[in-house]
């Protein structure tokens, strides 16, 4: 799996992928951040307008990092090369999740200046702020694994995208009373509850508030485990059509 | 070795591969012959472990293909159709990533992949990406990639389809050295490729096998086998060639005063032809005998199994 890892990540840096999307998260996680977020304006030494805009800049951004993982590999029929090499399905899934994985918290890492700006305008809660990046690498797992998911189901990177995308936002938006509406005339309460739970914004915004909670956590790594399952199954299935 | 016992592939309701059994020894270099569609490139994928057999099994040195997959594939090096690559890799990443996935290390892997770019003549173009290279030098990258951990099973789907006639010579005389003490699988339908590489060819129809033999017996069993053709100054009594023992028919030929004699299965004729010639005082400038046609044998031999 070591060697699968390396190829990826070399392979994404060869290709450009990798700077594009550093330049891409930056510059609009910046904008977001200083513009739509008021991050002097709020005169809070905190990072919440980082945390609260990264879930939807990640819809859009993720889905573009996870798109031709595998769309890829069925399209130039290098998957062929893949599966007959002695590599199992699930290696080779692991493999490009966390090389997309790893690219995505090299972006998060990447946003220190954050972090040092406000320590030297105010005195935040540094462990706050930690936890919030947690949550943000735990956040960026699980759409990830989705998008290596719908990648693996299509041989046009542009339909996985949109596919990724739109789960993804599922997923944002399913807590929202404009789901949940929806849903309210054909399910009961107890179902409707559970709707609601699935939202990735209530685990991700309890941690970014500095609670950790083990259902939180849990959440997130149960969503991770059960998308590279769901991959593993489709890579399997789909390897030769 | 490889042994298969009634291996099948079915898609979606269509069977790709029928109860297809054969054994392949080590050392025999085996070309698969079939006309697109008849199931080679899937009983390739199925031993490479790439596809999934509906029902049956191979086994590879007497491991079973389902079982023990990983294993196998250990075993084997693959030229898929088409030559897959990572085709926007170096030739060097490439072949280095293929060593790492290999199981090589440290100084074992440098020297497995130096040994690579030299034996292929690829040292030249080894910093240069993949798909920036000619199909003869991708075709190269393909083999050194499927021999650079010494396999013991060898198999080539179409290894020399789309290179020109100096690439395809280099790519054959490069498979012929490599066939020594392996297993070779080679898919094609390029015959002349079956006469010059193969120890035996099998004929494959809609996924069934349709003659398993040497290439010189696939020849002799084409009606133009021993056939002889006269080229002649004045026309030639055909009606006395006819009635020769052994002669099986006469076709005129494409050329004035030409004609081509047809042989019995298993009769030389060539003996009557040359006394008759004596006896009639013909002037015949050239007399070809005729190794037996491949690529007739081979359509007379799909075109039944033709949907």
């Amino acid at each position: 799996m070591r060697a699968l890892l390396k190829r990826e990540l070399r392979s994404a840096g060869s290709t450009a992928t990798v700077y594009i999307y550093l330049v891409a998260f930056l510059l609009l996680s910046g904008i977001c951040t200083f513009y739509g977020g008021e991050f002097y304006e709020r005169n809070h030494a905190d990072l919440n307008p980082f945390f609260e805009y990264l879930p939807w800049l990640y819809i859009l951004l993720l889905p573009a990092l996870g798109m031709r993982l595998w769309s890829e590999e069925r399209k130039s029929g290098s998957i062929e090369l893949l599966m007959s090499l002695p590599v199992s399905a699930l290696g080779a899934v692991l493999a490009k999740f966390f090389a997309s994985w790893i690219i995505a918290m090299a972006g998060l890492l990447l946003t220190f200046p954050l972090v040092l700006t406000v320590n030297y305008l105010g005195e935040p809660d540094n462990g706050v702020i930690l936890c919030g990046y947690l949550a943000c690498v735990l956040l960026a797992g699980n759409f990830l694994a989705i998008c290596n998911c719908t990648s693996a189901l299509t041989k046009s990177p542009l339909l996985a995208f949109l596919l990724g995308a739109a789960v993804c936002l599922f997923f944002i938006a399913c807590g929202s009373s404009v789901i949940l509406d929806l849903f309210r005339n054909w399910v009961s309460v107890h179902w409707l509850d559970r709707v609601a739970s699935m939202s990735v914004l209530a685990h991700f915004g309890g941690l970014t508030q500095g609670v950790i909670e083990p259902r939180d956590l849990l959440y997130f790594i149960s969503q991770i485990v059960a998308w590279i399952a769901i991959t593993v199954l489709t890579v399997e299935l789909k390897k030769a059509a | 070795m490889i042994e298969l016992t009634r291996l099948t592939k079915q898609f979606s309701g269509a069977v790709a591969v029928d109860e297809l059994s054969f054994r392949v020894k080590a050392g025999e270099v085996l070309g698969l012959l079939g006309p697109n569609g008849a199931g080679k490139s899937t009983t390739m994928r199925m031993l490479t472990g790439f596809v999934a057999p509906t029902s049956g099994t191979a086994k590879v040195h007497g491991l079973d293909i389902r079982r023990h997959t990983r294993h196998v594939q250990r075993l084997i090096g693959y030229v898929s159709e088409g030559n897959a690559c990572y085709t926007e890799m170096t030739v060097q990443g490439f072949l280095s990533f293929i060593a790492d996935v290999r199981g090589y290390r440290g100084r074992e892997k440098k020297q497995r992949v130096t040994a690579m770019l030299e034996q292929f003549e690829l040292l030249e173009v080894h910093g240069q990406v993949i798909e920036h290279l000619s199909k003869g030098f991708q075709r190269r990258v393909g083999l050194a990639q499927a021999i650079l951990h010494d396999p013991a099973v060898l198999i080539l789907d179409e290894p020399t389809d789309g290179l020109d006639p100096n690439q395809k010579h280099r790519v054959r005389e490069q498979i012929r050295e490599l066939a020594r003490n392996k297993v070779v699988l080679i898919s094609t339908h390029v015959l002349e490729e079956v006469t010059t590489l193969c120890s035996r060819a099998l004929v494959l129809g809609k996924g069934k096998l349709l003659a398993d033999s040497t290439p010189q017996e696939l020849e002799s069993r084409s009606r133009y086998h021993q056939a002889v053709t006269l080229f002649a100054r004045q026309p030639l009594d055909l009606m006395s060639l006819a009635v020769l023992p052994g002669v099986a028919g006469i076709e005129r030929g494409e050329v004035t005063n030409s004609v081509r004699v047809l042989a019995r299965p298993g009769q030389v004729i060539v003996p009557q032809i040359n006394s008759l010639i004596n006896a009639k005082g013909w002037s015949v400038f050239r007399q070809e005998v005729e190794r037996g046609s491949l690529s007739e044998v081979f359509r007379s031999l799909t075109r039944e199994s033709r949907p």
